[in-house]
């Protein structure tokens, strides 16, 4: 037996958040430094397991453990790593912990917001790390609905109520979409097993796999925010509180991406070559039309938002390539955008709670008081730009080359985007932090405390050495793409 | 007529048990006197857990077998359902110790150990008589106890309806059981052996009947105004136990007496599924007062249940064992809660709600625990209890009636998050929650805390009681 380290990783933060929830209401400061705790220690194993999977230049499934859980039905507890989802575990490590940090001054019912933010964060590293189709629900499921009251409760008041219904609906109605197609997958391999390394050899006929491809593929990537099914994003990160969008639009919309990948591409891969073109264009669209929306919005949280949906629909471009590059372009991207949109959450959270308004025309001068808030947020926006020397640039251009081996016109069309977000992102930098402070502001503006800083740091770092050093991960997620692409020859 | 023997005694073993602990009850009544009294609910409670224990140790069926003449069966299947009625009792008896005019009245928990006792028999009910006896047994304390609280008008009320319905439709249940042993020649449950439109016809007759006790659309019409009116865990054991009741019944009569109309009338009970569901959440959606909430959900989940049995498979019957347990630990928090807040709060209305999360951190979790598991979420019982009837569904080819089931429990989260919205979400007017605090007693912190730990247990550990459910569930075929 070895050391479970997934186990924990995925049971810290659940533990930690039912632990918060004994302590007395008025002992804010205790379930504040247990939370760190936790997450510190999240951090901790996460990067462990990376550093270890990275260094031994392992490939497919490791840190294995199985343990029966219902072995009527086949259902096992089975946990496992590849390339794909080891980037994405770091990655809801350092989310948490960064998430904590900027949650420090959260003074109604921290003790209820971050044992909620923790369950939140159990479900999703236990969706990473499952190899089993009932697990993976039963996690995803968890990661699900503590959205529903971080926005309603800690949201901003205006839209809080709908876009936290909204969200819930929309993730919950994909979630089951894909259940019935997995209990559909279940039955007709007739192997009495939801472990999916199993499955992965069931040999369904290519018109199962046609049939239930979109249900499954889509109610995953409902999540991952893919056009059409793209409205509850925005709206559910402008009125989450600010660690709560990070984790949204930083880990869950991986999360579906992820699902989707893991268990619509991989297990259905026949499906997903019959339907590549419908997931190609609907990715395009996501990625252009996001960019353009994005542009017109003058609420700087909404901007982000919308500069998610763009960026996410690269991912899913990614995956309708089907091909090496677009696939390693899209694990790197997942990893990359996950930081970049967490530090842009950040930033916006730490502007708003000073100025109160997120109002860009009413922004100004910010990089005076805030500087270290304005150089993560210029880091950030040079990543979504796809600048070289940065992460975004080792995860975007393979995209692209792989988009281009598929559908030249496709690449052309969806390259647009870029400059776009170019143009967006350095109007937006000029604005709200380099033209002159607006007088109403003028003098109410302090600069971020200390943890903030940690924070920021930490998540420019990752994406300034990932832009750097690319052997730091793409490696690791070419292993992953490998597998993927197994399938996908063999089937 | 054979003599009596150790195995016919242990049969029946929870049945005589729980009668000695009813006179027992009624003769501490009349002993005790004053505040003393409020003790007969440990008694009853406690006694009640001694005897679940005791049966599990000692009474515990091997090879199912026929006692008493062919009158009960003595198998895994009943054995189960008994369990979750003395569960649903324990509960039950502590919500009831704290409630006014019902706490201090030992007819109260006599009449509650009595539907138990009758239960347990409908749940082993081999023989048509016997199960008309014991479904009758079960049904008259339940009137009394609807109506308990005399001088309450929605109380008498929800009383004189159930009475009314139940009486109406036992008739017509007495009916089918009169035709069917005129076609079998015989009241033991057998297969029964006759054309398609007679089986047909008898299968409606008992669908009403027994559609009332577990509360299917379209007889489930005494269910919001009973509910409501009766006090609120009576409602809580009128949810749970005499549901789950009506289930057992539902699954044995229907494996044993009709075995090769199952075809037709899995597709009967498929529409009746579609339909309870389908009402049952459409309706919660409007609800202000959380006892009619819960009996609209109640209703809908019900029709969930109904899956299970309309898979008519092992796994669906296992499934459907699996899913009462859930939901009977699940339902009765959640109308224990609503017991603990409107007797501090004196309203049952989903708005008094609001500001709760500050007024009761501890209780507002337990509703989140409980709705949640009612919504069907993991890490929860519901959520595995779901899974399990649409994979029953799934299974012997009723994938739209899974899909239904599916899009059902979107509507039923709605709701759900809308209860839980109010609770964390609004603020009481003057926002100075801290200052109306709601106290817990004893047995509902007791009883509260073990359902929620319950409930997260089921739903996590779950292979245990699923085995459990499928050895039941092999009895029946």
């Amino acid at each position: 037996m070895t050391f479970p380290i997934l186990s924990i990783i995925v049971f810290t933060p659940l533990v930690a958040g039912m632990l918060i929830l004994l302590f007395p209401a008025e002992r804010k400061t205790e379930v504040r430094v247990t939370a760190l705790a936790a997450a510190t220690f999240a951090l901790f194993l996460s990067g462990w397991v990376y550093v270890q999977y990275l260094i031994n230049n392992l490939t497919g499934y490791q840190f294995q453990e199985y343990v029966d859980w219902l072995p009527a039905l086949g259902i096992g507890y089975h946990v496992g790593v590849d390339g794909m989802s080891t980037p994405l575990v770091l990655l809801t490590g350092v989310v948490m912990f960064t998430g904590v940090l900027i949650s420090w001054g959260i003074e109604d019912r921290p003790r209820e917001f971050f044992a909620f933010l923790f369950i939140l964060a159990g479900g999703v590293f236990g969706v990473f790390v499952s190899l089993d189709l009932f697990q993976l629900f039963f996690f995803y499921e968890i990661a699900v609905f503590p959205m529903y009251l971080l926005i309603a409760i800690w949201g901003w008041v205006k839209t809080r109520e709908y876009a936290a219904m909204k969200l819930t609906l929309y993730l919950f109605v994909g979630s089951v979409v894909s259940l019935v197609g997995a209990l559909a997958m279940y039955w007709t391999s007739g192997m009495h097993t939801f472990d999916m390394l199993q499955l992965e050899r069931a040999g369904f006929t290519p018109e199962f796999q046609r049939i239930w491809f979109l249900p499954v593929f889509l109610g995953f990537a409902v999540l991952g925010g893919i056009w059409p099914f793209h409205n509850w994003s925005p709206d559910g990160h402008v009125a989450a509180p600010t660690a709560v969008s990070m984790f949204h639009a930083g880990v869950l919309m991986k999360l579906g991406a992820f699902a989707a990948l893991r268990v619509g591409i991989m297990l259905l891969p026949e499906g997903a070559k019959y339907w590549s073109w419908l997931i190609m264009a609907f990715a395009a669209i996501a990625v252009v039309y996001g960019a353009f929306i994005a542009f017109v919005q003058t609420d700087f949280k909404y901007m982000v938002g919308f500069s998610s949906v763009s960026h996410m629909g690269l991912v899913m471009l990614g995956f309708s390539t089907l091909n090496s590059q677009g696939l390693l372009g899209s694990g790197v991207q997942m990893f990359s955008h996950g930081v970049m949109t967490a530090l842009f959450f950040a930033v916006v959270g730490m502007i708003y709670d000073r100025a109160h308004t997120r109002e860009i025309p009413e922004l100004g001068g910010m990089a005076k008081v805030m500087p270290f808030a304005a150089i993560g947020f210029i880091i950030g926006g040079l990543v979504s730009m796809g600048m070289p020397g940065f992460s975004g640039f080792v995860a975007e251009f393979p995209i692209f080359m792989g988009v281009w081996h598929v559908q030249p016109w496709v690449a052309i069309v969806a390259s647009i985007s870029i400059v776009i977000t170019a143009a967006y992102i350095m109007r937006n930098i000029r604005d709200v932090f380099f033209r002159p402070m607006p007088e109403h502001l003028e003098g109410h503006i302090h600069d971020v405390n200390v943890l903030d800083k940690i924070a920021i740091v930490l998540l420019c770092l990752l994406m300034v050495g990932l832009g750097m050093i690319p052997s730091l991960m793409v490696p690791m997620v070419q292993s992953g793409v490998d597998n993927i692409l197994r399938l996908l020859g063999g089937a | 007529m054979t003599a009596y023997n150790s195995t016919m005694i242990l049969a029946i073993l929870p049945e005589i048990l729980l009668l000695v602990l009813g006179v027992l009850v009624l003769l501490f009544d009349v002993v005790w006197k004053g505040e003393k009294r409020r003790a007969l609910g440990w008694l009853t409670a406690g006694g009640t857990a001694l005897i679940s224990i005791v049966t599990l140790l000692i009474g515990r069926p091997g090879e199912p077998q026929s006692v008493f003449g062919g009158m009960l069966r003595f198998d895994w299947l009943g054995f189960a359902f008994k369990q979750i009625f003395l569960l649903g009792a324990i509960a039950t008896a502590l919500f009831m110790m704290d409630i006014e005019k019902l706490s201090r009245r030992g007819q109260a928990y006599a009449l509650l150990l009595t539907a138990t006792l009758g239960m347990s028999l409908m749940a082993s009910a081999a023989d048509l008589v016997m199960l008309y006896l014991a479904i009758e047994t079960t049904s008259i304390p339940l009137y009394v106890l609807a109506g308990f609280l005399l001088d309450d008008d929605r109380s008498a009320e929800a009383g004189f309806k159930y009475l009314l319905f139940g009486a109406m439709t036992s008739a017509v249940l007495l009916y089918g059981f009169s035709l069917l042993y005129g076609f079998t020649g015989t009241t033991s449950l057998t297969s029964f052996v006759g054309s398609l439109p007679l089986a047909l016809g008898l299968v409606f007759l008992i669908v009403v009947g027994l559609g009332f006790k577990i509360s299917a659309v379209p007889f489930h019409f005494w269910a919001p105004d009973t509910y409501e009116g009766s006090p609120t865990p009576v409602a809580g054991f009128l949810s749970t136990a005499s549901k789950a009741a009506g289930f057992a019944v539902l699954l044995r009569l229907f494996l044993t007496a009709f075995p090769q109309f199952v075809e037709q009338w899995a597709a009967v009970l498929a529409v009746l599924a579609t339909v309870t569901m389908t009402v049952g959440n459409l309706l919660a959606l409007a609800q202000k007062n959380i006892k009619r909430l819960l009996a609209y959900s109640s209703i809908a989940h019900a029709g969930y249940i109904l899956i299970g049995v309309v898979a008519a498979s092992k796994l669906g019957v296992a499934s459907v064992i699996f899913y009462l347990i859930a939901y009977l630990l699940t339902n009765l928090a959640a109308f224990g809660i609503a017991a603990a807040f409107g007797r501090a709060a004196g309203s049952d209305e989903i708005a008094s709600y609001a500001g709760l999360s500050r007024r009761s951190p501890g209780l507002a979790f337990a509703m989140l625990v409980a709705f949640l598991s009612l919504a069907g979420m993991p890490p929860f019982g519901g959520f595995i209890a779901k899974v399990l009837v649409f994979t029953a569904a799934v299974e012997t080819g009723w994938v739209w009636l899974a899909v239904v089931g599916v899009v059902n429990s979107i509507i039923g989260l709605y709701y759900y998050l809308t209860v839980l919205k109010v609770v964390y979400l609004y603020r009481m007017e003057g926002e100075n929650e801290e200052q109306y605090p709601i106290p817990l007693t004893r047995p509902y912190a007791l009883a509260l805390t073990t359902l929620s730990i319950a409930i997260l247990v089921i739903g996590v550990l779950f292979a245990p009681w699923f085995d459990s459910a499928s050895l039941a569930a092999l009895n029946l075929f």
